[in-house]
């Protein structure tokens, strides 16, 4: 068949490219400039090539806020995946407990993020937070503000709180996809609960896990907000992520430079990331 | 192997069933025997994958009781039962090999991996799955994922009986026959007592020693094929069975005389009818003869389809069905009769019986 060019068609998809350009390009490109040149304000930039790059991969700084945040990204996966899982299998799968639960799981990702963070500032406060003077009427020494340790509890615990549903209602619609027969054939084979959970649900929720997971992993590698609000990145620097580290750069600091390569690192980092988690997940899955 | 034996079984989906309607199963009493091909037989919809599953086990009967060999087996899990069941969509674990698949009834019952590996093998030769044991059942085509199930339920050589759920549904018809030949020749070799849910008539005939027709929830007629073409209980077994289905007409019965619009027909026997019943006179096509001879009747519609004709045509302002040979002919003013031995008297859609 004869192939009509009609040029027309680009029209067609300009303003979603105007969107995009404005969202993301522009941004970013801004970033870039920012990031190989050096300014003292009046709007005079001199040249400054890598130097920015490599100031920010030679600053311990850096380093210590990327452990952070990769030991916090895998603390709160590897507690709320398995724990989205386990809820998702507990749920009732038809009757009125249905809408109920749902509706109950979804609450907590209704909340804005720095609402979420100030529900959990206030109670942690040892002198009006429910949570906090609890803890210290029972005799526990707890206080995010003083000690390194209770302020990680108190983030992690957030994130669990604040996330954990989302784990939960993935893994419950792929469940709720598996057809009757699985399980009625995994009885009449003899299944202990715990092949029927290896041998179909597992399977079945894979894809879905696949994305809980790197939806989980991106944003808590991204956190800013929650311990922004609760702990403003303290005691000392025990809670500033990559984030927090750079938003105290650029706007704290106002060293622009430093802040627009740290900006472009982040983002590799992130890309990287998920591009290897997305591809061996996936690979494995073919094989499996 | 056992013989099963359903005591007043009823099922209601909803709660609390209030009226005959809310039963998805009407009473349901019956023996099957140790070692039997069953058939069951009938539309969608009308209980027959209940009554399966509640013999598996998977359904808990709302009233009544099952018994295995006389033991009261009602309130036993499936795996207590000891029953292979095959399921009308192939149910497949799809991260295992195929070999694994079929393994995996027998390694949960923690049977001895010697044994295991014959049995298998036994049943990847039988279902022609050998090259693909060590592959993983993801990729495989509908039918040979069907086969894997239907190995899961044969490779178990001590079930007390093994229920199949329309399993050849999503298989090529060549492969139907092939099939459904290597189930019957594992039935003669064992001896399980089988039961075959389908809605496919020739299925049913050619693999069972009894048919179970069931309409509306309930078990209208069982009998072997040959009682079900000759004598359908029901006038549902009538028109379900055979192809196309028994011409049933009303008719007014007196004494030994059927008759139709004008005609009468002479009956060999006296059907007792009681007054005011709704009766209907049932004839297959087959024992309808078209010729020169007997009540008039207008040809509507002639269907050839190979060995014989099918004759549409209006009797008594009514529609019937007539098989006539591939070379028989049809008269310019046709006429039937009707065979007297193959005549049915139905009174309230039930067979009545009489004296001759």
């Amino acid at each position: 068949m004869e192939k009509t060019w009609n040029n027309k068609a680009w029209f067609m998809v300009l303003p979603v490219l105007v969107l995009v350009a404005f969202s993301a390009v522009i941004p970013l490109m801004t970033v870039v400039n920012y990031s190989v040149q050096d300014t003292f304000g009046n709007n005079e930039f001199f040249w400054a090539g890598t130097d920015w790059f490599l100031d920010v991969l030679e600053s311990d700084r850096f380093w210590d806020a990327l452990t952070r945040n990769l030991i916090f990204s895998a603390i709160i996966l590897s507690i709320e995946i398995p724990l989205g899982i386990i809820i998702a299998l507990n749920m009732p799968k038809k009757g009125i407990g249905v809408p109920i639960c749902l509706v109950l799981m979804a609450l907590p990702l209704l909340i804005p993020w720095n609402v979420v963070g100030t529900i959990w500032q206030v109670f942690g406060r040892v002198d009006i937070g429910l949570l906090g003077r609890t803890l210290a009427s029972l005799g526990i020494n707890y206080n995010y503000v003083q000690n390194p340790f209770d302020a990680w509890v108190t983030l992690i615990v957030m994130d669990v709180w604040h996330w954990t549903s989302l784990v939960v209602l993935l893994c419950y619609a792929g469940l709720v996809s598996i057809p009757d027969a699985y399980y009625q054939a995994a009885k009449i084979d003899g299944a202990s609960r715990w092949s029927v959970f290896r041998y179909i649900q597992l399977p079945k929720m894979k894809r879905v896990l696949l994305i809980a997971f790197l939806l989980r992993f991106m944003d808590s590698f991204m956190i800013y907000t929650e311990p922004f609000v609760v702990t403003g990145g303290g005691p000392g620097n025990s809670t500033t992520f990559l984030s927090i580290d750079l938003v105290k750069t650029a706007i704290g600091q106002f060293d622009l430079g430093p802040a627009a390569a740290l900006s472009i690192i982040y983002f590799l980092i992130i890309l990287l990331l998920s591009w290897i988690f997305y591809t061996v997940m996936t690979t494995s899955d073919a094989q499996g | 192997m056992a013989r099963i034996n359903l005591e007043h079984i009823r099922h209601a989906y909803g709660a609390k069933p209030k009226s005959e309607s809310d039963y998805a199963l009407k009473e349901v009493h019956h023996e099957w025997n140790d070692g039997g091909a069953y058939a069951l037989l009938g539309p969608s919809g009308c209980g027959k994958t209940t009554l399966l599953n509640i013999i598996s086990g998977l359904i808990n009967p709302s009233e009544g009781r099952i018994l295995f060999d006389g033991t009261d087996v009602t309130h036993l899990t499936t795996q207590q039962r000891n029953i292979a069941q095959v399921f009308q969509f192939p149910v497949i674990y799809d991260t295992m090999t195929v070999y694994d698949n079929l393994a995996f009834p027998l390694r949960n019952r923690r049977v001895p991996e010697t044994e295991v590996d014959r049995r298998v093998k036994e049943i990847l030769e039988m279902t022609g799955l050998v090259s693909w044991a060590k592959k993983t059942a993801r990729g495989l085509t509908a039918d040979q994922k069907q086969k894997i199930s239907l190995g899961r339920g044969l490779v178990r050589s001590d079930v007390s009986a093994i229920l199949f759920d329309e399993p050849l549904t999503v298989i090529d018809p060549e492969m139907k026959w092939v099939l459904r030949s290597q189930i019957k020749r594992l039935h003669k070799q064992f001896g399980f007592t089988m039961v075959y849910v389908t809605h496919d008539q020739t299925e049913a005939l050619t693999f069972a020693d009894k048919v179970v027709v069931m309409y509306d929830g309930q078990i209208v007629q069982i009998g072997t094929p040959a009682e079900l073409f000759e004598r359908p209980r029901h006038t549902f077994v009538g028109y379900f069975i055979g192809s196309p289905g028994m011409n049933v007409l009303p008719a007014e019965i007196a004494g030994s005389t059927a008759s139709i619009g004008d005609q009468r027909i002479a009956l060999d026997f006296r059907p007792e009818v009681k007054a005011g019943t709704k009766t209907e006179l049932g004839i297959r096509p087959e024992f309808i003869s078209l010729g020169r001879e007997g009540m008039p009747v207008a040809v509507t519609k002639v269907e050839d389809i190979g060995r014989h004709k099918v004759v549409r045509a209006r009797f008594a302002d009514r529609p019937i069905s007539i098989i006539v040979d591939e070379d028989g002919e049809i008269p310019a003013e046709p006429r039937v009769t009707f065979d007297p031995k193959a005549i049915n008297i139905y009174a309230d859609s039930w067979r009545v019986g009489g004296e001759a």
